[in-house]
């Protein structure tokens, strides 16, 4: 028996039976337990860098519900390098202008408009369901072209050993159970982790007593495309804050705080839900009800991502407030940190060691989600009488000073964390920009023919600048590309002399696969960058 | 920049008198919420974080 849990938006792997139902357990490279974005954007990375991967979903495909909706930057540029990332932005709202209102009256707006440069935008609203059958649909490019990544629906993961070195698998589907082997298991298995609770670990945060309504309504208005929030919104029942934003398709997005003690069905109910739209968007106004939901949250992770051969990633090991859409998106930053790296170490190129470092930065970057969360969430919500009256001047001030309008926390957007001080960075001995620093992400820029990040694969990079590199091809069998560019010829808006040189003439930067700086000098010698990269690898000496 | 915990007011009584002068007539909760506004104007004109921080904790103590 496999339960069916929830109805589908889009049916993209239907159950299959398979032919090794009844022979002994077969053993696998690497399972990962949950098709959706985390584990999908995982399966596409390990499979096109040539691991063979399993998915196991319990349904058949993708639940209904726009649930996430807004991709941040780093978001597209990994779909973009997974090979996503047209359809997601051609399918996606770009938006830039956010409003804040206080009651009735505008605070001040804010446009995130980004400098120039940059192939992806902020951020695009589109609904999850679209951003899973988009990596969905990749991967089945990716499979007819010999990519080894097998997809089977509504088998259900019931029970799960880790015995020396490997894990045993029961398996459920309509056809009865069955046993697997798996060298390594993620768990994309969501923040309700099944995975998590049969190995017994715990999962501790912070509650918010708070319950949030999200009506998601199609209609054809003409409200610009922008993310509007309100504080103390000045429509009838409509809590203690109200927010709008634009999906594709004619969506909109409304999302209001009900507040702690409500009953849940009633509020649900349609008429109920009816009243708050129509005293928000005025009496008249004609709209379908979409999709609505109530959802509480909690701010939490797992003391440890990965337990020996089993491997938690995204909503599993993480789960925040949704203000500053961080769920998603740093869920799909774990899957590009964790895919080079199993990659790797199933090829037998990296120790297994390294697969700690994959717990150790993305426990930094869950902490720092975590915190900007909870600062929103308090601000949103303030816990006490003075932290409302705190909160409320600096509404009232931001509407005629600038100077409070940074503490104005509707949500910090999110944006990809910095591994500062990590256990893979290299030495930084470059004068160079902090932002390109060593644990960076890399900041796109446009070149004379395309796109930076466009030029940077899923491997190690050699990149550099107006100088000579040593060449080396690989280090302990470790493939090295290389990126070399000539700024007066390939740099004609000086903009990867600005993102990357500052005020130095030239420089050598080593990338991991996933984009991040792993070391950058002036200069550097074919020794220096072996050291750098071996260290990478997680072998390595300290600096 | 250390703060500043030394007579810095000229004409403190003068001072003073200004400070409860615009609470005159405010019902608690608006006089509480003046009082917020104050000190974020004030914490901003400062600026400094170490300062800011050394001065929460004066403040704090009892």
């Amino acid at each position: 028996m496999v339960d069916i849990r929830y109805d589908l938006a889009f049916k993209l792997y239907p159950y299959e039976p398979i032919a090794t139902q009844t022979q002994p357990a077969q053993r696998r490279p690497v399972v990962i337990v949950g098709g959706g974005p985390v584990g999908m954007a995982t399966a596409l990375d390990l499979g096109r860098k040539g691991t063979p991967v399993l998915v196991l979903d319990d349904h058949e495909g993708v639940g209904q519900g726009s649930r996430a909706i807004c991709f941040a930057k780093r978001t597209l540029e990994i779909a973009d390098r997974l090979g996503a990332g047209q359809r997601m932005r051609d399918k996606g709202v770009v938006w830039n202008v956010g409003r804040v209102f206080h009651g009735p009256e505008q605070v001040f707006e804010f446009n995130l408009a980004p400098e120039g440069g940059h192939k992806n935008p902020a951020f695009i609203n589109l609904q999850q369901p679209y951003f899973e059958k988009f990596l969905v649909d990749e991967i089945r490019v990716a499979q007819d072209e010999g990519v080894p990544i097998e997809i089977r629906g509504r088998h259900a993961l019931t029970g799960l050993e880790v015995v020396g070195d490997h894990v045993r698998l029961e398996v459920d589907t309509p056809d009865g159970p069955y046993q697997l082997e798996a060298d390594w298991l993620i768990a994309c298995d969501g923040a309700r982790s099944p995975i998590r609770d049969m190995m017994g670990l715990s999962f501790d945060g912070r509650v918010f007593e708070d319950n949030f309504l999200i009506a998601d309504v199609k209609m054809m208005a003409d409200f610009p495309t922008e993310r509007w929030f309100w504080f103390e919104p000045p429509f009838k029942d409509s809590g203690q804050s109200a927010l709008l934003h634009k999906q594709p398709d004619d969506i909109w997005r409304i999302d209001f705080q009900l507040g702690w003690d409500i009953d849940r069905a009633k509020e649900l109910r349609e008429d109920n839900i009816r009243a708050r739209v129509d005293a928000m968007l005025g009496e008249g106004a004609e709209y379908e009800l979409e999709w609505t939901s109530i959802y509480t949250f909690q701010c939490r992770r797992m003391a440890q991502f990965r337990h020996d051969r089993v491997i938690f990633a995204g909503d599993s090991a993480h789960q925040v407030s949704p203000f500053g859409a961080r769920g998603a998106n740093s869920g799909v930053q774990d899957a590009e940190n964790l895919a080079w790296k199993l990659d790797l170490v199933v090829k037998g190129l990296a120790p297994d060691t390294l697969l700690d470092s994959y717990a150790q930065e993305r426990a930094h970057g869950a902490d720092e989600n975590i915190l900007n969360s909870t600062r929103a969430t308090d601000f949103l919500t303030p816990k006490s009488e003075m932290s409302k009256r705190f909160r409320n001047a600096v509404l009232e001030l931001a509407r005629d000073h600038a100077f409070a309008r940074p503490l104005v926390n509707s949500g910090r957007l999110s944006v990809p964390c910095v591994y500062d001080g990590l256990s893979l960075n290299g030495p930084d001995r470059l004068d160079g920009p902090a932002r390109t620093r060593v644990g960076a992400p890399c900041v796109d820029a446009t070149l004379a023919d395309g796109f930076l990040l466009d030029r940077l694969p899923g491997q190690f990079v050699v990149l550099s600048l107006d100088v000579d590199a040593p060449q080396i091809e690989e280090v302990d069998g470790v493939p090295i590309h290389h990126v070399s560019l000539d700024l007066s010829v390939d740099d004609p808006n000086d903009m990867v002399r600005a993102r990357y040189l500052g005020d130095a003439p030239y420089a050598i930067y080593l990338l991991r696969p996933d984009q991040h700086v792993a070391a950058r000098w002036n200069t550097a010698g074919a020794d220096d960058i072996r050291a750098a990269l071996r260290i990478a690898l997680g072998k390595g000496a300290e600096i | 920049m250390t703060l500043n915990l030394e007579p810095n007011i000229a004409d403190p009584d003068g001072f003073y008198d200004e400070l409860l002068a615009v609470h005159q007539g405010l019902s608690d909760a608006d006089s509480q919420a003046l009082n917020a506004r104050l000190i974020l104007v004030l914490a901003n004109h400062v600026g400094d974080r170490q300062v800011l921080r050394a001065a929460l904790k004066v403040a704090a103590k009892r």
